[in-house]
């Protein structure tokens, strides 16, 4: 690792720029439309930079490194510490850049309709890099909160009757999560006398069968709120409604939400217990139990949901039951092959929920009258209706058939067609959970390898009917309805996501190899324990 | 002590939990803040009851009482994080009694 100058600070970067920039937004009125959205998007373009700059750190051909950066200096465990690993890096690269798309996608109408959007949307980019980032279990419930606060706030972007109703939902759910956080959070230190998830593996590893009762107690409860966070059945009924009743910028960056759910379970379930079997902490056979549970229901929603937006929150479960399933193998090749799913389908997934609004366009109903506004300064912008000056748009030439291009490529990627990343991602997959078979799935009956592959390709075959079926009714069934306005600045985030999918499908090789290492890195995880730890007990 | 600490929390969370599940928008918002309470108390005990201790730890402080202080500060956090989420809780509550004209969480059915 050769970082001189500022370069240490990097891994601060995607936390505080966000923040900084919000936090100056604020200052600045509504009306200054421009300048709010220069300033979002140079901070979101800095922050894909910052993180595009850290993964040539981690991912160091010769040293590869991890990167440990302690807050206000004090050594782990005692100051809280920000761990740059591979896996933590591909998280905020995948957030920041489906932020930058969704953002820019904003500014084409979502961020006038409403009050500090910008500001909102900066803090849940910050909220999610610094769960990602944050090697501290307390502080990792403290930017939980600031994502799920900015993610409130968001969600009700817009206003209206539906959004207002889901919001009710979510937030109540999420607040009940994070009590369930909280209690796992102090069970787990009232044990170890850590907070410090490094520290956490060390001591954990030292204790006895009583305290570990306790701290197992502890996990789970922690584990729920993950899950809650994830979307895994039984506890994802909120999602569907939730996510299909948010702006559709906002509901692509929530995209990446359930993800964190995931991350979470990942990086706890192999850095306790590294020797052995990794994810052994949540009882893998439950945790592939509660997987698949997730992949039928989101299949069974998908098919069963009439509008797009619901069966794009179905998909999202899914996408989180699949990979919830296949971590649960804790087995170095699968984690690799179910990291580039998850790359693929958060991507993915955040295109759909982009392309839902443009599509739906086309059959858009009259203007459903202004909203009221809950704040005194609402006023000026939530009065316009959500529908309003959709006509002013550029009707761009072939606007339609690019959309169902578009639609096309996003559905091929997410049933797992060849030649978009989804087919890679899945085969590299399910090819990983049948080489491990019997060993990674050592702790449930011999025949899982093969549920688990047959599940995840029937979910495929459900979303492929569902999406076959929802295209044909779009593109096809309505040959009668107006030319549909897209603006420039709506269509360039859909490329650009689009033009990510084709890349890390051309360079397969470099990508898998790089996700291969974050599976070797986090199935032995000495190398994080000593990063964070130095074995000289610190300078 | 224990007891009645132990006690409150049951008391408190069965309240809450009870509460939550309520179908007005009013009696799950006190639900929620009656769970803070008794997480928040909860996190709390964590920490082991100590009455009348400094909140130090370190070494050479062995057979004085001492509380540990991180549950204290991290309560001093979750105090803060719960109240301003009941806060804006209560505003998507008023927001929605405005938008659907009731106070049920479905946003249909009789108002109360």
């Amino acid at each position: 690792m050769n970082l001189g100058g500022l370069a240490p600070h990097l891994v601060a970067v995607p936390i505080l720029l966000p923040l900084v920039a919000g936090a100056a937004m604020l200052l600045l009125h509504e009306r200054q439309r421009r300048a709010k959205g220069v300033i979002s998007l140079l901070t979101v373009t800095l922050s894909v930079a910052a993180a595009l700059r850290l993964l040539l750190v981690v991912d160091d051909p010769l040293t590869p490194a991890i990167v440990v950066y302690r807050l206000g200096d004090w050594g782990a465990p005692f100051g809280i510490v920000l761990v740059a690993d591979r896996l933590a890096v591909l998280m905020v690269l995948v957030t920041n850049a489906l932020g930058a798309a969704g953002m820019i996608y904003a500014l084409a109408r979502w961020a006038t309709l409403g009050p500090r959007f910008h500001t909102l949307y900066l803090l849940i980019l910050m909220g999610l890099s610094g769960a990602f980032l944050t090697g501290d279990l307390f502080n990792l419930y403290v930017f939980f909160e600031v994502l799920l606060a900015a993610s409130y706030g968001l969600l009700l972007h817009g206003s209206g009757k539906r959004r207002v109703k889901a919001g009710l939902h979510y937030v109540a759910v999420n607040l009940a999560a994070s009590m369930a956080f909280l209690v796992g959070v102090s069970l787990v230190y009232a044990m170890t006398g850590t907070l410090n998830m490094a520290d956490l593996a060390v001591k954990a590893a030292q204790l006895g069968p009583d305290e570990l009762v306790f701290l197992k107690a502890g996990l789970s409860v922690l584990g729920v709120a993950f899950l809650v966070k994830s979307g895994a059945w039984p506890l994802s009924f909120w999602l569907p409604t939730t996510y299909s009743a948010a702006a559709a910028p906002v509901a692509a960056i929530f995209a990446v939400m359930t993800k964190v759910g995931v991350y979470v379970v990942l990086r706890l379930g192999t850095l306790m217990w590294p020797e052995g079997h990794a994810l052994e902490l949540y009882g893998s056979s439950w945790l592939i139990a509660v997987g698949l549970a997730t992949i039928v229901y989101g299949s069974f929603g998908v098919l069963a949901s009439t509008e797009l937006p619901r069966a794009a929150g179905y998909l999202t479960l899914i996408s989180s039951g699949t990979l919830l399933t296949v971590i649960a193998s804790g087995d170095a090749s699968v984690i690799g092959g179910a990291l580039y799913y998850l790359v693929g389908s958060t991507l993915g997934i955040g295109v759909l929920f982009l392309l839902c609004e443009l599509v739906s366009r086309r059959n858009v109903a009259p203007p459903t009258g202004a909203v009221e506004p809950v704040f005194s300064d609402d006023y000026e912008t939530a009065l316009h209706s959500e529908f309003e000056g959709v006509e002013l748009g550029v009707t761009l030439p072939l606007a339609t058939t690019l959309l169902a291009a578009a639609f096309f490529l996003v559905a091929l990627q997410l049933v797992g067609f060849p030649p978009l990343s989804g087919f890679v991602a899945k085969f590299a997959m399910l090819k990983a959970v049948l080489d491990s078979g019997a060993d990674g799935y050592a702790n449930g009956p011999a025949a899982l390898a093969w549920w688990v592959v047959g599940t995840v390709v029937a979910s495929g075959f459900a979303v492929l009917v569902a999406l076959m079926r929802k295209g044909v009714k779009q593109f096809w069934a309505e040959p009668d309805t107006t030319p549909t306005a897209v603006r420039p600045f709506e269509a360039l985030p859909v490329a650009f996501l689009l033009v990510i999918l084709m890349a890390i499908t051309v360079f397969a090789q470099p990508v898998m190899r790089y996700m291969g290492a974050t599976g070797a890195g986090l199935e032995s995880p000495m190398q994080y324990l000593h990063s964070v730890l130095p074995p000289g007990g610190g300078e | 002590m224990e007891v009645v600490v132990a006690v409150g929390i049951g008391v408190f969370t069965a309240a809450g939990v009870y509460l939550l599940l309520r179908p007005r928008t009013f009696q799950v918002i006190i639900g929620l803040s009656l769970l803070t309470y008794a997480v928040n108390l909860f996190i709390l005990s964590m920490g082991r009851l100590v009455v009348g201790g400094a909140p130090v730890l370190g070494a050479g402080s062995e057979g004085a009482t001492l509380a540990d202080p991180v549950p204290q500060s991290l309560v001093l956090t979750s105090i803060v994080i719960s109240f301003s989420m009941t806060a804006l809780f209560l505003v998507v509550l008023l927001a929605s009694r405005g938008l659907t004209g009731t106070d049920h969480v479905d946003g249909d059915g009789e108002p109360a």
